[in-house]
Order: structure tokens, then C-alpha cells, then sequence
């Protein structure tokens, strides 16, 4: 199961959280959304280390995340 | 139990608003309604409910608006120029069906003027002051009891209508003290119609506006709108009238009205056929009472203490100039009754 | 799997008609996760300004009441004091609350009414086309100052969370920026603590939010962002100016 996912008809391609991903693991899609914009995706969800920076600066709330619990780790 | 008591026409109307379960009262000085506001301040503190002298009148139907948004019975009160500076959110209220009751005791204008009586503010009451298509019902009490009765009414009118109820009366009415029978207290009915913003515990979210600007949806809502004034044009109509043919035909509201009672009454003694066509409710106005009332009588005698505003109704009902005739006084100052019987003699003549 | 993060229950899932990179939906969610940590959505009163914020009824999954321009804190004052029961806030932008508003906001502060007053000052009229605003930087340029703004001929801006803790009522009033993702916890701190302040009746709570508005500055969000923290912030310190919670 994927840790970040993203609601694309929410983006409105600001690319802020781009900017503050410490992993470098989000880009602008070369796709558009309903609404015109070229959404943000994530291209290596297992490096996502689930810091929430994306979530945090994001204007409009297209980011759902989910931490694996301790089980889910320790089996890899 | 009601109760017969000697008030001041503000005071009166205060208490009346308190006995039909007014819960949020917000006012801000202005002369002459100032009774009503100091009333307020001992009697909603005492029966521990909310009083807040705002900074503006602005303030003051901002927090009816806010209050009243609640479900509760709210009010607030001022004069002319005070009204005046209420007429955006009264807008807003009528526009997003929010009920509440507003009086204007009116004084002398334009401007600043003076702090006499006056009828000036007909037009503005009637036609609505601010921007957009609304209409208000308003009461035009000519004695303290009638102030009472309305008042205590006026509450669950503007809740039967989800639209703020207007009360126009003027420094005397509100000055001049008087035998009144108060009503008894009571409590609004019915707590929740669906759309009072109370906390959206176990339902969805509700909310109260005005803007609409999803395409078509203004046009669908001022037609709904319409719809609510048809029917207060229908059902709320209110005059005193004593059927009869007369030779004049008196038509007055409010204190004019309460003035030409006397000035009939004494010309009647001479022998003379004259009657008055009083309205209770100047939106709705009593058009078709009226021209059935007019086409009874020789001549109708309008009577305002303004430059001629409710005329324009009279006009709009009777439609026939030549038959009207006008006395009025726009000095922010009542009648003397003599001035009314002098006009009436010289229109007999 | 375990969710880390998500809308708060008192958002609505919407799609917002913001610009790109505009502060308000970072806002709008630390009001609301705010509102759902102190269990108090479902006993809440939201009301919206005139202004680019004007649909928050479309957003917020709480009862909202749209104010006449600038009347917001009148609208609150009446609602707080017939339900003082419900939490009353009120959302405000800078044209709404210090300029038109000027009055209803000084009031219901010095009455110290027991609400929450969330402020956004993105330094524009943001709804009209970017006009200036009584929080206009000077020398900034909009489309009313359009050689910047001249305090010769236009004054000084209005330092909002100063001047209200300047009064002798409110409990709280504080100014952050939702820059950075330290800075947005930061300022959600302060936002869930202004409600707390409420919810436990102790009165006027006011935070002053520095935001960007990308599109009226004519910059792209990300310069956007660096000007709050960098021109802004320089003009509007950050900071907690008063803080009587704890007292009263």
C-alpha cells in the first residue's frame, strides 16, 4: 500500500511541496488534472519517509498519508 | 397575567418585546428612542438575557443579524439617520431570510435635522433602503397600546416569514405616555425550523447568506423571495377603517393619523360627513381597501407629517389626482389639530 | 498502515477556488484540525468575510454565517452573547478586518467577547484584483499604488495583533506565518490555542496570519512564500504580544 497518495483534481500545481520534500521524491506530472493543472505526483513512494512536509504546506489538502505500522517495517 | 400599566410609548414598546421572549437586544444612543435602550440595559441583564450598547448602529443589526442567525428573538432599535446606517445588513437579512424585529422611532430629517416627530422615513421603510430587491412588513402604531400589540405580534410575524418586521413610529409616539395593557410573557415555539445555525450536532452543516452566484441560482432565490411577498401582500394587509360614504375621506397612519382622529372628531360636531382610512401595515399597503373605501367618498384628504410620501400610494390606489388632496408638515413636528379641521373645511368648501 | 495525515473532519472534501499557492487553504486547515482536536465542530459557528474567503461555508464542516463586509466580529458578538455555548469565530482578511471593519474589530476586542478572531493578512485586497490594503507594505506596489505605496500620500499599515493587544480585554493575540512546515506548526499552535482559550471561557483570542497571495503579488508561490518570511515578516514581527490566558 502506497504512503503517500494524492488527490490530483485537488492540485492546483504550486509546487511548494515539491520545494520542501527532503526526499526529492515529488514532481509535477506530465499529465493535467479536470482542472487544467499540471498535479504534483510522487515518483518513489519507498523512499517517502512520511515527514508530512508536503501535507503540511499544501493549500489544498491533496495529500493523504500513511505511516506502516512497526510490524509492516520490521517484515520489510 | 396582563396587566394595566401607565408607560412611555418607549418603554411600552421595550416591554412588549421582552414579554414575546426576546432573548438578544442591541441598540446604540440616539435621541428619541433612548428610553428603549436604557430600559433594555436593566431589564435583559435582569431577566438574564443579552444586552450589548454597540459601537454603531452598524454594530448593533450586525449582532441582531449574528444573534438572530441563532434562531433567537433579537432586536434592535434607533431613529432615523440610525436606521439609515442599517439599511446594508437589513439587505443582507432580508436576503438571507434571517427574522427580527427593528424599530424606527422616526425624527426629523433629512440629515442630522431635528428630534421632533416626523414621517419622513415612509419611503425608506416601504421601498427598503438598501440594495436588492426585498421587502419588509412594517407597522405604523398611532397610539402606545397599538405599539404594544405590534411589537408582541411582530416577532412571530418575522419568523412566519424568515424576513425582519419593521416597527416605524416617531418621537412622539415614543415620548408621550399612556394607559397600556401589557400582554402576557411568552416564548417562541418552535426551537429549530432547519435553518438556524446552532452547531452542526447530528446533521450537516447549515448555513446563512446571501451571495448566490452559482448561475441562475440569484434569479431562482429572488423569485423566492417574490413569492414571500406575495403573500404577506396577501395575508398581512391591515387598516382601521369605520365603513360609510363621506364627503372627505381622511387618509393617515401613525401619529398623523392619531392627530386627524381629534380633528374629525371635531369637525364631525359641525355636522360634516368625515371619515378616516387609517393603514396599520404601510408594506403591505391597503391598496384595494382603500379604492374601494375612495370610490365610497367625494374627496380624500392625505395626511403626513413629511413632503408627501405615502401619497404616492394613495395615488398608486386610487388613480384619480384630481380627488386627492394633501396636507403636509415636514418639520419633524406634529400636527395641531386645528391646522387638520382649517384643511378639511377649506377642502369642503 | 496507519494514517498520518488527512482532512480534518470539520473541512469539507472541496475543491477551493483559491489561486495557486494562496495561504488561505493552509488556514483553513489549521482552523479545522484546530476545531476537531478540541472536540468542538459539532458546537461551532463559523463566519465568513467579504472577500476572497467569502465561500468558507463551502469548506468548513461546521454551521457558517456570511457577515456584510468588515461586520464579522458584530456578527459574533451577537451570537456569542445569546449561545455562549457555541464556539464563535470569525475569519477575516485585512481589507476586511482593518480597514472597513476597523470599528466592529476594536470593539468586540475591548469588550473582550469571548471569541476567536482569525486574521489573514496578505498585505492586498485580494478578491477585487489586489488593491492596496490597510496592510500594505510601503513601497509596495498594487493596483492602487502602482508606483508602490507612498506613506506621504497613503500612511503607514496597521500592525493588527499590536494594536489589539494594546486594549485591555483581550486575553490572547499573537502574529505567525505559515511559511515552512515549521512555521505552519508553529502558527497552529497558536490557532489551537486561541480556541482553547475560548472553549474555556477565558475571552478575545486574535491571531494575525501572514499569507501569501501569489497571483495579486505577481509572484510565483514559491516567491510568494519567501516574501512573507522575508519582506513581511520584517515589517510585522512574529510573535505572542499578549498573553493573559493563564491569569484570567
Amino acid at each position: 500500500m502506497q504512503k503517500v497518495v494524492i488527490d490530483i483534481q485537488k492540485c492546483k500545481s504550486c509546487g511548494l511541496c515539491i520545494e520542501v520534500c527532503p526526499k526529492n521524491i515529488l514532481n509535477f506530472s506530465s499529465k493535467y488534472n479536470e482542472a487544467g493543472y499540471n498535479y504534483v505526483e510522487c515518483i518513489d513512494d519507498d523512499s517517502c519517509i512520511v515527514c508530512k512536509s508536503c501535507a503540511i504546506v499544501c493549500p489544498d489538502l491533496v495529500f493523504t498519508l500513511y505511516k506502516p505500522d512497526k510490524q509492516e517495517v520490521k517484515n520489510g | 397575567m396582563a396587566e394595566k400599566v401607565l408607560m412611555k410609548g418607549n418603554e411600552a414598546i421595550a416591554e412588549a418585546a421582552v414579554r414575546a421572549g426576546l432573548t438578544g437586544y442591541f441598540g446604540y444612543p440616539i435621541t428619541p428612542q433612548n428610553e428603549i435602550t436604557a430600559y433594555m440595559s436593566a431589564r435583559m441583564i435582569e431577566l438574564g438575557r443579552a444586552f450589548v450598547q454597540a459601537e454603531s448602529e452598524v454594530a448593533a443589526i450586525n449582532m441582531v443579524y449574528g444573534a438572530a442567525s441563532t434562531g433567537k428573538r433579537c432586536m434592535t432599535t434607533s431613529s432615523s439617520p440610525g436606521i439609515a446606517l442599517m439599511q446594508e445588513c437589513i439587505s443582507y437579512m432580508c436576503g438571507a431570510e434571517v427574522p427580527a424585529v427593528i424599530v424606527n422611532i422616526t425624527r426629523g430629517g433629512p440629515g442630522l435635522g431635528n428630534i421632533g416627530p416626523s414621517q419622513c422615513d415612509y419611503n425608506q421603510a416601504t421601498r427598503g433602503g438598501g440594495n436588492g430587491d426585498y421587502d419588509m412588513i412594517v407597522y405604523a402604531p398611532h397610539t402606545v397600546q397599538e405599539a404594544v400589540d405590534l411589537t408582541y405580534r411582530s416577532f412571530d410575524v418575522s419568523e412566519k416569514y424568515r424576513n425582519p418586521v419593521l416597527i416605524l413610529g416617531d418621537g412622539a409616539l415614543g415620548q408621550m405616555a399612556e394607559t397600556v395593557i401589557l400582554p402576557d410573557f411568552k416564548e417562541k415555539e418552535k426551537s429549530d425550523e432547519g435553518w438556524e445555525l446552532t452547531g452542526a450536532k447530528g446533521r450537516a452543516a447549515r448555513s446563512i447568506k446571501s451571495m448566490r452566484l452559482a448561475e441562475g441560482k440569484l434569479l431562482e432565490h429572488n423569485l423566492h423571495l417574490e413569492k414571500k411577498s406575495k403573500l404577506m401582500r396577501e395575508n398581512e394587509v391591515e387598516y382601521s377603517y369605520e365603513e360609510g360614504t363621506y364627503d372627505i375621506l381622511v387618509v393617515a397612519f401613525g401619529t398623523a393619523a392619531r392627530v386627524a382622529k381629534t380633528a374629525l372628531k371635531n369637525v364631525k360636531e359641525y355636522g360634516y360627513n368625515v371619515g378616516l382610512f387609517r393603514p396599520i401595515t404601510i408594506y403591505p399597503f391597503p391598496y384595494e381597501k382603500l379604492r374601494q373605501a375612495a370610490s365610497q367618498s367625494e374627496k380624500i384628504l392625505v395626511v403626513e407629517m413629511n413632503r408627501g410620501q405615502m401619497l404616492f400610494d394613495v395615488q398608486l390606489s386610487i388613480q384619480n389626482d384630481k380627488k386627492i388632496d394633501f396636507l403636509g408638515k415636514p418639520g419633524g413636528q406634529t400636527f395641531a389639530p386645528e391646522e387638520i379641521e382649517n384643511k378639511i373645511f377649506s377642502c369642503l368648501k | 498502515m496507519t494514517v498520518a495525515f488527512k482532512k480534518p473532519e470539520s473541512l469539507l472534501d472541496a475543491k477551493t477556488i483559491y489561486c495557486p499557492g494562496c495561504g488561505h487553504g493552509v488556514i483553513h486547515r489549521l482552523v479545522g484540525e484546530s476545531l476537531d482536536e478540541l472536540s468542538l465542530r459539532e458546537k461551532t459557528v463559523g463566519i465568513a468575510p467579504v472577500g476572497c474567503a467569502v465561500l468558507l461555508y463551502d469548506y468548513f464542516n461546521t454551521d457558517i454565517i456570511e457577515a456584510p463586509h468588515g461586520r464579522a466580529p458584530a456578527l459574533a458578538t451577537g451570537i456569542k452573547r445569546v449561545r455562549s455555548d457555541l464556539t464563535v469565530f470569525s475569519y477575516q482578511g485585512d481589507g476586511d478586518l482593518a480597514s472597513i471593519g476597523m470599528g466592529e474589530i476594536m470593539h468586540a476586542a475591548g469588550r473582550g467577547e469571548n471569541i476567536t478572531i482569525i486574521f489573514v493578512n496578505n498585505a492586498n485586497y485580494g478578491m477585487t484584483g489586489g488593491q492596496m490594503a490597510p496592510t500594505t507594505l510601503p513601497g509596495q506596489i498594487t493596483t492602487t499604488t502602482p508606483k508602490g505605496r507612498n506613506t506621504a500620500i497613503n500612511g503607514f499599515p496597521f500592525k493588527m495583533a499590536e494594536l489589539i493587544a494594546s486594549l485591555d480585554a483581550p486575553v490572547f493575540s499573537a502574529r505567525v506565518k505559515i511559511t515552512d512546515p515549521k512555521s505552519i506548526n508553529k502558527a497552529k499552535k497558536m490557532i489551537k490555542y486561541a480556541f482553547t482559550l475560548q472553549k474555556e471561557n477565558k475571552g478575545f483570542s486574535f491571531v494575525e496570519i501572514l499569507s501569501a497571495c501569489p497571483t495579486n503579488w505577481g509572484k510565483t508561490p514559491s516567491e510568494a512564500v519567501k516574501w512573507v518570511g522575508d519582506a513581511m515578516e520584517r515589517y510585522y514581527p512574529l510573535g505572542i504580544f499578549k498573553d493573559i490566558g493563564g491569569d484570567k
